[in-house]
């Protein structure tokens, strides 16, 4: 890249050839750059397995592939959706490239560790990929890796939860490594309360992934220990308890949905201020929310289990819990809607995404309030109403918070400008796409068409073909984004050093930033989104 | 959508349409706010924002009305559980077993049936096993689902409220079948059943030999074809007197002859000789569930199969 700039950007090679520079570099915003690619990379992979799902799905009977390998494409898209693109996400590329920033610091606490994160990643989803290639066929267990069956099956189960185990670790670091940056780096000024609420989000998630990765590490060990050795942990044959299995994993698994959300959340909430000119409302009650998601999170795993033979009291107390983690959410959202009256709303595709967020997250967050409560989660769980619940949080959640930090940070991280026009118009394909896709998902699993099917019976059919339909839509909506974007960094017009005029720290630097983000490190005195 | 099927589906579809009615207010109020903030403080038609402080009050209320709202939704899915788990006095019990890849019903006199018979607006308790992986035994038209755990015994019951067949599925992954994993429950009036149940099986079905109607009641048909084909184990045809390459709990391999006492390793002590190409571990012994005499009859219909060609 030839700048003539007065300082030199981070894309600076500094003299060594590109590939050395970059794959041995220590500086946050390249780290963040490698995870957006690799990131992305692996999400169109998921997004193709999904795709081929929903072609079979089109009709009962077999359309595309055997069941065998039906089985193995919902395992494979969960896996690689799950660890691979949501888990990471949000804090792995935006955290890395703007926490810093957002904190007025040159780098990330612990820089090596960052970049070993990132090879600990990439190892984990090349052995992870691997599993289609090697063994004996992918893993076939669905992403949950139940027991008795992932001790059974003949499929490389092994190798899938070694990947998700390795993936474990690149998660423990990155969040480690937050928490030390947020607590020890904010510069001069910068109390907690003037964090912005983007660096509040990853401090709440941060400690979710140091505290509760670690089980389902130990979790997904006892697995292959059970293959290989045939120690009695879970499969009951061996003297083991399969029910066991299920706490082990959603104690990490469910705090984890946080991990895929929070950051999300914390995007949003750096987006509607910028584009309402509004200070945020409630601050306080946002920030201090992210950390009550954080912590009544960790006891709700056993919404997961209602069906599974656990006993009365605890179905009604984990019921009872998982109502109660709705609140903060909820305050969110008014606490959004309140930053958005009587502001100055400019309606550009950050913003946009922004509010096709809010929109999918209650309806996959009022979703969900159906399977919280224990009557209707007895006839919903495991039923495709669960599918379409959670691809409403995650994709149209974490999903459109992805794509709107993108939007968002785009001129800051590459310095240009993608064509506003086409991007609201993909806006608009993708959301309408999404809709016509997962909507129907929710409507078969209410008339009790069970999760994880191949084939299904003639009644369901109506509701599948249309999602199979919105598949192709919400395809064609990516891939319109993904041009827009490709076309934005290759050709864009330069953008200036802040095009939303932020007042964050990161638009107080220039676009794409030095090396060392700042010329010197800068003061805070009052909190960020003081719109006046 | 069988509302009134059976006596829990007054229940759950009540907490249903609360939660919907809830939900479906804070959507459309949410989204009708947002489109009207988007329009009505639009930068065209509002440059200069309007500074609004910070208001506890108003946190506090969108705190504590949610709160109340929610534990009313979370009451409504209570009262409509809590009948799910309390099983009335002198219900009809019938062990529902769920296996790799098929339902199967034992009564109490020792009728079995691969489809569940109930006598309309009876108590039934399903005592439910599995001897291989989760299952769930899921009935979407009585709202009812639970799964089925191997080593740990579960249970479920209902009461049918309408004659007919309804689907039964399995809910919980178990396998490459797992979508193939069903059954119906044929709801009858009371004196149908009781005829039913006191009929004894005909088991002289002259089409069937007996060796494969053992078989066939085992479920052992799931996973072993009777036409070549490969499921998840090996195939029935032409297996009797074949060579075998095995691989033993040793780890050592070895070619042996299909006889019977092979056949009878096979079905008490599966896991022992691995046929190469298959897994271990997936099938369990049929030590409790197959007598030795059974066996010969089994033996008999593989011999059988040989000679039809």
């Amino acid at each position: 890249m030839t700048n003539t700039l007065k300082h030199t950007d981070f894309y600076d090679n500094e003299g060594k050839p590109a590939w050395k520079a970059w794959l041995t570099t220590t500086d946050h915003k390249r780290i963040g750059l490698l995870y957006f690619y690799s990131l992305t990379v692996f999400f169109l992979v998921g997004v193709l397995l999904g795709l081929m799902m929903r072609f079979e799905l089109i009709s009962p009977g077999k359309d595309l592939v055997e069941a065998q390998t039906y089985n193995g494409l919902f395992t494979l898209h969960g896996v690689i959706m799950i660890f691979l693109f949501v888990i990471p996400g949000i804090p792995a590329v935006f955290g890395n490239l703007t926490l810093p920033l957002l904190l007025g610091a040159r780098d990330v606490a612990f820089p090596k560790l960052n970049l070993l994160s990132w090879y600990l990643y990439i190892g984990g989803a090349v052995l992870a990929l691997s599993t289609l290639l090697v063994g004996d066929g992918p893993p076939d267990t669905g992403w949950t890796f139940y027991a008795p069956y992932s001790v059974k099956t003949g499929t490389n189960v092994s190798m899938a939860v070694l990947a998700a185990f390795i993936l474990g670790f690149s998660s423990i670091l990155t969040g480690l490594n937050f928490l030390t940056t947020i607590h020890r780096m904010r510069c001069h000024g910068m109390t907690w309360f003037r964090m912005p609420l983007f660096a509040w989000a990853l401090y709440a998630t941060s400690w979710i992934q140091l505290l509760a990765t670690p089980v389902v590490g130990i979790t997904l060990l006892m697995i292959v220990v059970e293959r290989w050795l045939g120690i009695g942990l879970f499969d009951p044959v061996l003297g083991g308890d399969p029910v066991l299995y299920q706490h082990l994993f959603w104690i990490y698994s469910h705090p984890a949905v946080y991990i895929m959300i929070l950051p999300g959340m914390g995007v949003i909430s750096e987006i509607i201020p910028t584009f309402s000119r509004r200070r945020i409302f409630g601050y306080k009650a946002i920030a201090y929310a992210s950390l009550a998601i954080a912590f009544i999170g960790y006891f709700v795993w056993g919404h997961h289990m209602f069906t599974s033979g656990m006993s009365g009291p605890a179905r009604i107390i984990f019921s009872i819990l998982t109502f109660l983690v709705a609140i903060p959410s909820a305050i969110k959202v008014f606490n959004w809607l309140a930053t958005m009256y009587n502001g100055s709303i400019d309606h550009k595709p950050p913003m946009l995404y922004a509010l096709g967020f809010i929109f999918l997250f209650l309806v996959g967050g009022l979703s969900g309030l159906v399977v919280g409560a224990l009557a209707t989660d007895v006839h919903l769980h495991d039923t495709y109403f669960v599918v379409g619940h959670f691809h409403y949080v995650m994709f149209g959640g974490t999903g459109f918070a992805f794509f709107a930090a993108l939007h968002y940070w785009f001129p800051k991280i590459f310095g240009k400008m993608y064509n506003l026009k086409h991007a609201t118009r993909a806006f608009w394909l993708l959301f309408t796409g999404f809709n016509i896709l997962y909507f129907p998902m929710l409507v078969v699993g209410i008339m009790g068409m069970p999760r994880r099917y191949y084939d299904y019976l003639p009644q369901f059919q109506v509701p599948n073909v249309i999602s199979t339909i919105g598949s192709w839509i919400t395809t064609a909506g990516l891939i319109y984004m993904i041009v827009v974007i490709v076309k934005g960094i290759r050709h864009g017009e330069k953008a200036s050093s802040n095009p939303w005029n932020g007042l964050t720290l990161d638009w107080q630097t220039d676009s794409p930033p030095t090396k060392e983000n700042f010329d010197a490190i800068p003061t805070v005195t009052e909190r960020p989104y003081e719109y006046k | 959508m069988n509302t009134g099927a059976s006596t829990f589906t007054q229940g759950v579809d009540m907490a249903f349409i609360v939660i919907l009615s809830i939900s479906v207010l804070f959507l459309v109020g949410i989204t009708t706010a947002m489109i009207w903030f988007v329009i009505k403080y639009n930068r065209k038609r509002n440059p200069k924002p309007k500074d609004v402080k910070d208001n506890t009050r108003l946190e506090v209320i969108w705190t504590v009305i949610p709160t109340l709202l929610v534990l009313v939704m979370f009451y409504f899915g209570w009262i409509g559980y809590t009948p799910m788990r309390n099983v009335p006095n002198g219900a009809l019990e019938v062990k529902a077993t769920g296996r790799m890849w098929s339902w199967q019903f034992d009564y109490q006199n020792g009728k079995q049936s691969n489809i569940l018979v109930v006598p309309l607006g009876k108590p039934v308790k399903l005592e439910l096993y599995s001897p291989d992986v989760l299952h769930s035994l899921y009935i979407p038209a009585f709202r009812i689902k639970e799964d089925v755990v191997p080593g740990l015994s579960n249970y479920m019951w209902f009461q049918a409220e309408r004659e007919g067949e309804f689907d039964i599925l399995c809910a919980e992954y178990c396998g490459v079948q797992h979508s193939y994993m069903l059954s119906k429950v044929k709801v009858v009036p009371e004196e149908d059943f009781l005829e039913w149940f006191n009929t004894k099986e005909v088991v002289a079905d002259t089409l069937e030999s007996l060796g494969l109607q053992i078989l066939k009641k085992n479920g052992c048909v799931a996973c072993h074809s009777q036409d070549g084909s490969k499921i998840v184990g090996p195939t029935f045809k032409g297996l009797f007197g074949s060579q075998r390459k095995v691989t033993d709990s040793q780890g050592n391999e070895k070619t042996i002859t299909a006889d019977e006492s092979y056949i009878e390793r096979s079905i008490y002590d599966p896991n022992s000789e691995i046929v190469e190409g298959y897994s271990k571990n997936l099938m369990v012994s049929y030590k409790e569930q197959i007598t030795p005499d059974e066996i010969k009859e089994i033996v008999n219909y593989l011999k059988s199969l040989n000679e039809k060609k």
